[in-house]
């Protein structure tokens, strides 16, 4: 399930990335591995995205939050 | 003197550029990197009987070729070879900011890691076992608390002592598995090839930049036949499975070396975040927070600016009387009139631009800034734009030409380009002293504040209108992925709000210093020749009439006199004026700016505007004749008042905030794009938009009747 269908509050576990190496690096390079578990501090099913991952909060666009899949 | 040259490495917000400022101080130098537009910051410090010269590298979260800062980083360290890259690891924060740390350590370079926010590390009760750690990751450490100025003399110590980084040079090692296909890459490379190990790992990455650099096609086959090879044992590509290795590498030494004693917290940051960045209330935050910010900035800069404007006053009396003896001489003018009361005209206004600058400052260092972007990339979005084009944007209320500069961080082309073009609708400081000057000699003061916001809030939506076409016209296609890190909010120091301030402030008076006094003399000299000889009308025999009848009349009105007088001078001024070049040129435009209210006087106030926005407050000045000795604004609102209605001040403004950026914006534009055709484009576009509006707002105030009594 992408990311942009979990709802502001639940924490889910990263499974792949979808995408290319250059938007991969740049994800990892923030900490968004496989495995990782990911809260979602809000989603407002529009707009970016706002995620904490180990105390680190991230925004994404909700085009990256489509390619993000988690459990 | 011993020299040694380091680098300093970190992520964004590690707090790097405090760590700089600390160790330079002023000795600082600011330039930009060859061929590319990233600012290189370079500085000097000494300690005992060594200099030690240091290069802040740019803030990456990785060394990929992912942006032109990650490639500036990695250039400068493998290219430059400082004698140590000292790496600024935010330690409340230690497993993110390590990712850059183990790529450092895969380039095999002489490192040094510099735990810094130390101070907020013991603040949570977490202990990080220092030798332990620095055992591990196999670099020397030390800890730092940069915002106190705590722990730099350690580093000095460090960087000028014996110990130096070597015995630190084994690798970190990842599992077997990937370690094997380093292997094979690394003995298929030449043999003689430094940093091989660091050039098989990023080629298992898939990056592009070292690819290119690999002349032998049969190694880049032998390098995608391993990466299939490996996709198909794994099921998953290298690239992630080498940062799950990196990571897990950070994670056993953060294991072993670090003890948190609480687990999780609802922070500050988060209960703060809750309101600052929610759905509904986020943007009327935010504008309100603008609107105080304006209302301050008028209430605290006023007193400042009036104490200004009477130093500039009482200089240009002064050199009048004491240097030329009030002689009225064609040097007296051009140093009085041209030189002080030009750049005077502009140094006036600096209090209010430190004050813009200084809260920007705060809200970027404070990290509210970065939740603009977020709660603006929806809206963003909407109009084809990227939430990170938002903060160029609201630079862009200090200047248009670090707003352009800041659109660097964009990484396509099209959405830099789209938010280059659209900047300069977004009110720059240099056109507030237009509004400064206008709004209170034609508004009652209840509505200084409201006119002003208003006049930023059309720039804002015209910015909006103009990007939405651009994007759906000339620059079709997808907005690029948006991420961005939200930092912690934190109190920020003096320290670095007033350098950044300073900085920005700087760059405004280095303006004014040079362009400005350059185009005040031009400006000068084109409303001063060619001088006219013979007048229409005999003015001093009309003021020697007036003069007459004042004095023979019955009830003899002194208050009516004294306007006949005034009026008569400014006839004479204007037909002095009317003759002069840039008369005639306003003159010439008349026919264009008819349409919009302006008379000619304006047209060449507009043609200094077009040098540097802030000219037009000087060349009205000229232009009227206020800019002698004791120059007070009030002078020169007054002139103002007698001559133009408040419709025609609105439309003024309008014509200021959208028309032909000034000539530092054309030109920055041309350096950003590498395109004269795009500074043109935007140059023509602006010019001829601001015509349309300005005169469909003033025709319409006309029909309807508004502000014209």
């Amino acid at each position: 399930m992408p990311l942009a269908f979990v709802k502001t509050g639940q924490k889910v576990v990263l499974s792949s990335i979808q995408a290319g190496w250059e938007l991969k690096a740049r994800m990892n390079s923030l900490g968004l591995i496989p495995g990782i578990e990911i809260e979602v501090i809000q989603n407002n099913n529009s707009g970016p995205f706002m995620i904490k991952i180990k105390d680190n909060k991230i925004a994404l666009g909700r085009g990256i939050a489509l390619k993000l899949f988690v459990q | 003197m011993k020299k040694i040259k380091i680098a300093l490495a970190g992520n964004p917000n590690s707090g790097k550029t405090t760590v700089f400022n600390n160790l330079t101080g002023s000795r600082q130098h600011v330039g930009n990197y060859p061929g590319v537009t990233v600012e290189r910051k370079e500085g000097k410090t000494i300690y005992q009987d060594y200099q030690i010269d240091i290069v802040d590298l740019p803030g990456t979260y990785s060394l990929t070729a992912y942006s032109i800062e990650e490639r500036i980083a990695r250039q400068v360290i493998i290219e430059e070879k400082p004698d140590y890259i000292v790496n600024i690891v935010d330690a409340s924060n230690l497993e993110r900011n390590l990712y850059l740390t183990m790529q450092l350590k895969e380039l095999k370079v002489p490192l040094i890691v510099v735990l810094n926010m130390w101070d907020m590390v013991q603040h949570r009760g977490t202990e990080i076992n220092i030798e332990l750690f620095s055992k591990l990751i196999n670099a020397p450490v030390i800890s730092m608390s940069a915002n106190k100025k705590l722990g730099h003399n350690n580093l000095l110590q460090l960087l000028t002592s014996e110990t130096k980084t070597e015995g630190y040079k084994a690798n970190l090692k990842m599992d077997n598995n990937i370690e094997s296909y380093i292997t094979k890459i690394v003995n298929k490379l030449e043999k003689d090839i430094p940093n091989a190990r660091w050039i098989a790992i990023k080629l298992l990455e898939g990056d592009i930049e070292i690819s290119k650099e690999i002349k032998s096609q049969e190694s880049l086959n032998y390098v995608k036949e391993v990466l299939e090879d490996f996709y198909q044992k794994e099921g998953e590509d290298a690239e992630t499975y080498i940062a799950e290795q990196r990571y897990g590498l950070i994670s056993g030494i953060c294991r072993k070396s670090v003890r948190s004693s609480i687990e999780s917290r609802i922070n500050f940051s988060d209960k703060v975040d809750m309101v600052l960045t929610h759905k509904l209330l986020g943007i009327p935050i935010f504008l309100g927070l603008m609107y105080l910010v304006f209302q301050l900035t008028f209430t605290l800069g006023d007193p400042l600016m009036g104490l200004i404007e009477s130093a500039f006053g009482w200089l240009g009396g002064f050199i009048s009387e004491v240097v030329f003896n009030s002689s009225g001489s064609l040097l007296e003018s051009l140093i009085v009139d041209g030189v002080i009361g030009g750049v005077g005209g502009v140094i006036v206004f600096l209090p209010n631009i430190l004050l813009l600058f200084l809260v920007l400052a705060f809200m970027e260092d404070t990290g509210y800034m970065a939740r603009v972007s977020f709660i603006m990339d929806k809206l963003m979005n909407k109009i084809g734009l990227h939430g990170k084009s938002f903060i160029p944007m609201v630079i862009g209320f200090g200047c248009t030409v670090p707003a352009i500069m800041a659109t660097r961080t964009l990484e396509t082309r099209r959405d830099r380009l789209a938010t280059i073009l659209v900047t300069p609708l977004v009110s720059c400081s240099a056109r507030l002293p237009i509004y400064a000057l206008i709004i209170p000699a034609f508004f009652p003061a209840h509505l200084n504040a409201p006119i002003l916001w208003i006049i930023y809030i059309i720039g804002i939506v015209l910015a909006i209108i103009l990007a939405k076409i651009l994007r759906s016209t000339v620059f079709k296609g997808e907005t690029t992925p948006f991420v961005m890190e939200l930092p912690p909010y934190r109190i920020p120091t003096f320290k670095s709000v007033f350098i950044h301030t300073w900085d920005r402030g700087g760059q405004y008076l280095k303006k004014a210093g040079t362009i400005i006094l350059g185009i005040s003399i031009v400006l000068w000299f084109l409303t001063t020749f060619p001088q006219i000889e013979s007048f229409n009308q005999d003015y001093d025999l009309l003021t020697e009439q007036a003069y007459q009848d004042f004095i023979t009349a019955e009830n003899p009105d002194n208050e009516a006199y004294q306007q006949e007088l005034v009026e008569i001078e400014n006839m004479q001024q204007s037909e002095t004026l009317a003759y002069t070049f840039a008369g005639r040129i306003g003159h010439f435009l008349q026919p264009v700016l008819k349409p919009m209210g302006f008379d000619w006087k304006i047209g060449t106030a507009l043609i200094g505007a077009f040098a540097a926005k802030e000219v037009f407050v000087a060349q009205m000045g000229i232009v009227y004749s206020v800019g002698e000795a004791d120059e007070e604004s009030d002078a020169l609102r007054e002139q103002l008042r007698k001559n133009y209605n408040p419709l025609i001040a609105f439309s003024i403004m309008l014509f200021c905030l959208i028309s032909a950026p000034c000539v530092a914006t054309i030109a920055i534009t041309k350096r950003e794009t590498n395109s004269w055709g795009w500074a043109l484009t935007q140059l023509g576009g602006l010019t001829i938009l601001a015509w349309l509006i300005t005169t469909i707002v003033y025709q319409s105030g006309l029909l309807l009747g508004i502000g014209i009594g």
